[in-house]
């Protein structure tokens, strides 16, 4: 029963003086912080945005410490949060958007799709085969195109039609409206592109099943018109953007594809991780994907309904993919300079 | 907003804890953060819908202006452009508040969400588009669902029900995981947590000369969960639970002087209590509650 009021008071002597010593830091770090929510970074001086990272330094230490030796838990709760807002504020993002942009079109977009080339040649290989397979359905029995491309698509351009018909549909130039369709189909075909990469998640099968679906359909509308000898037409009225649009499509599935394999065979990550670290670069070459689009629904748009001599529309189609792959693929050397 | 000395409560453990995570800085100190609950992730969606709405409605009433002086049939241009800037506008309007520093929309803003990356490192642009691209499909897929399988024909009802439960049960992943996380969220690496701000406090144990002195024995009765507790209680400024708790220490420690003022007895108590246990931390040992010896 030996009373020590002393060896008590000390002890409280010395976590007081830690709170004195170092309160100021943390009013000051907590009054910059308000600053920066209020006003945003390009309204602070140089001097306040040098303090920034020294007086975050010092708020965690203040918590490490506060952590080894003080009870007092409204403190240890004040500077828990203290520090996370800083460390948000340090830490939270990066780069602004506009490098960020650049950086994407040079380096990063390429970069991802390269990535890719397996999945991509493996995706280009579906389409293939789904595309003979849709041709040799659809000229076996006619009615199987009915199962391959939905009427609204199709708008009139079916077995039953005659040559005429549909050398009107290839270079007859629309309704009046001729951005219209593209962007309906912009939307639309970005929708598919996602749904590509996102169905990927499921191991990859609906992906896979999708990309043959759209290769079918492909097969089954180039039958149609080589059935009538309007192939080579066709092949143009279809390359000047499907270059640029089944491109795009293919990268989709293959980013779907990417991320499907992972979750299936995480090797020894977690499977959540996996999906996370391909989920990461994969969405990189999404965001490209849906770029494409962009071009191929303008592509769709503008430059089919004007241009309607066959060869010129060969001409931009093959430029397009010619420029495509290019891009992705030798660029490559830029992006090694870069890096040194 | 800012809640003056919240602190975590030992007596509701089980449901603060679990939404409670650690979140390791790159200077290796561990951070707990809180999970952002469902309700408040739903509220902070409608929100944002409600925004977007309002824009697209603002920008068909101008378009409708526009369009409307020439005459004859507007609807569809409108209609088409409609349909491109729903699409870019719900895109964009994600995309770019939640890169920025607060990283968060401004229905997250209003329920105090932000997105954070799990593994504790920057959030990259890269991640925000991953997140964000994945909630078209989770949000659309049930329908997507349901309009190709309708629209096939073939379908049969059960196939057509399988289907759709698949598609929602992939639009509310986020209800069966316990980090809340969206499949967006689960691709991107990232958490939607909520902000903290706690605002500074007088140190309890500071201040005044003290006018109850107690023993070792008596600081020896309880331990740092007991401590914390009665920090609550001094901090609260409830009258009736400070009697209460006056009243155990005084009958658990046996103090038989006089008791002129519970709260001064319980903050001399509390100071007394802090510094025996601060000294016991400083040896060695965390005596964690009254129990613990």
């Amino acid at each position: 029963m030996n009373r020590a009021p002393s060896m008590h008071s000390a002890t409280i002597q010395s976590v007081a003086n830690f709170r004195a010593e170092r309160e100021a830091d943390w009013a000051a770090f907590e009054a910059l912080l308000d600053r920066l929510d209020k006003r945003g970074p390009k309204r602070l001086s140089e001097e306040e945005l040098l303090q920034l990272p020294r007086l975050y330094r010092a708020t965690l230490s203040s918590l490490s410490l506060a952590r080894a030796i003080s009870l007092d838990q409204a403190l240890l709760a004040h500077l828990e949060a203290l520090s996370l807002r800083g460390y948000y504020r340090l830490y939270g993002n990066r780069t602004g958007l506009g490098s960020r942009v650049a950086r994407f079109f040079l380096i990063d977009w390429p970069a991802a799709v390269r990535a890719l080339w397996r999945e991509t040649l493996a995706m280009l290989l579906l389409l293939v085969i789904g595309g003979v397979i849709g041709w040799g359905l659809v000229a076996s029995d006619p009615s199987w195109y009915g199962a391959f491309v939905p009427p609204e698509l199709a708008q009139g351009r079916d077995p039953s039609a005659s040559a005429g018909q549909l050398r009107e549909m290839l270079f007859g130039g629309g309704d009046g409206f001729l951005t219209g369709f593209a962007i309906q189909l912009f939307v639309h075909n970005s929708q598919i592109a996602i749904l590509c990469f996102a169905l990927g998640f499921a191991f990859g099968l609906p992906t896979i099943l999708l990309v043959l679906y759209h290769g079918c359909m492909v097969g089954a509308f180039l039958q149609i018109y080589a059935s009538h000898g309007l192939l080579v037409d066709m092949g143009g009225w279809l390359s000047i953007h499907g270059t640029t649009e089944l491109f795009a499509i293919i990268l989709a599935a293959a980013a779907g594809i990417r991320i499907g394999t992972a979750v299936a065979f995480p090797g020894d990550r977690s499977r959540i991780d996996a999906a996370a670290e391909t989920g990461r670069s994969a969405a990189t070459a999404m965001v490209g994907v849906v770029v494409m689009l962009l071009v191929a629904g303008i592509l769709e748009g503008v430059g089919r309904q004007s241009i309607n001599i066959t060869g010129a529309r060969y001409a931009i189609g093959g430029l397009m993919l010619l420029g495509w792959c290019s891009y992705f693929y030798l660029l490559r050397a830029r992006s090694r300079f870069d890096h040194g | 907003m800012a809640r003056p000395g919240k602190v975590s409560r030992q007596d509701n453990m089980s449901s603060a804890a679990s939404s409670v995570r650690e979140l390791v800085t790159p200077e290796g100190v561990p951070l707990g953060i809180v999970i952002g609950s469902a309700a408040s992730r739903f509220m902070a969606l409608m929100i944002d819908f409600i925004i977007i709405g309002l824009l697209m409605l603002a920008l068909f009433l101008l378009l409708l202006f526009a369009f409307g002086t020439f005459g004859g049939n507007a609807m569809k241009p409108i209609g088409i452009v409609i349909a491109l800037s729903g699409f870019v506008l719900r895109n964009l309007y994600f995309l770019l508040l939640e890169s920025r520093p607060k990283a968060a929309t401004f229905g997250k803003r209003l329920l105090g969400l932000r997105v954070v990356s799990r593994d504790g490192g920057p959030l990259s642009i890269d991640q925000v588009v991953a997140r964000n691209l994945m909630r078209e499909v989770e949000l659309f897929l049930p329908f997507m669902v349901l309009g190709s399988m309708a629209a096939t024909g073939d379908a049969g009802g059960w196939a057509v029900l399988a289907g759709f439960v698949w598609a929602l049960g992939f639009s509310l992943f986020l209800l069966l995981n316990r980090d809340r996380m969206r499949i967006g969220d689960l691709l991107a690496g990232t958490w939607v947590v909520e902000r903290q701000k706690v605002k500074r406090v007088d140190d309890l144990a500071a201040g005044e000369t003290a006018h109850f002195d107690f023993t070792d024995a008596a600081l020896d009765q309880y331990g740092i969960a007991e401590l914390h507790k009665l920090e609550d209680v001094l901090r609260s400024g409830d009258g009736q639970a400070q009697r209460t708790v006056a009243d155990a220490i005084v009958q658990r420690i046996g103090y038989t002087g006089p008791m002129p003022d519970d709260r001064q007895f319980l903050t001399d108590y509390y100071r007394g209590l802090r510094a025996h246990l601060e000294r016991e931390v400083l040896l060695g040992t965390r005596r964690q509650d009254k129990n613990d010896l």
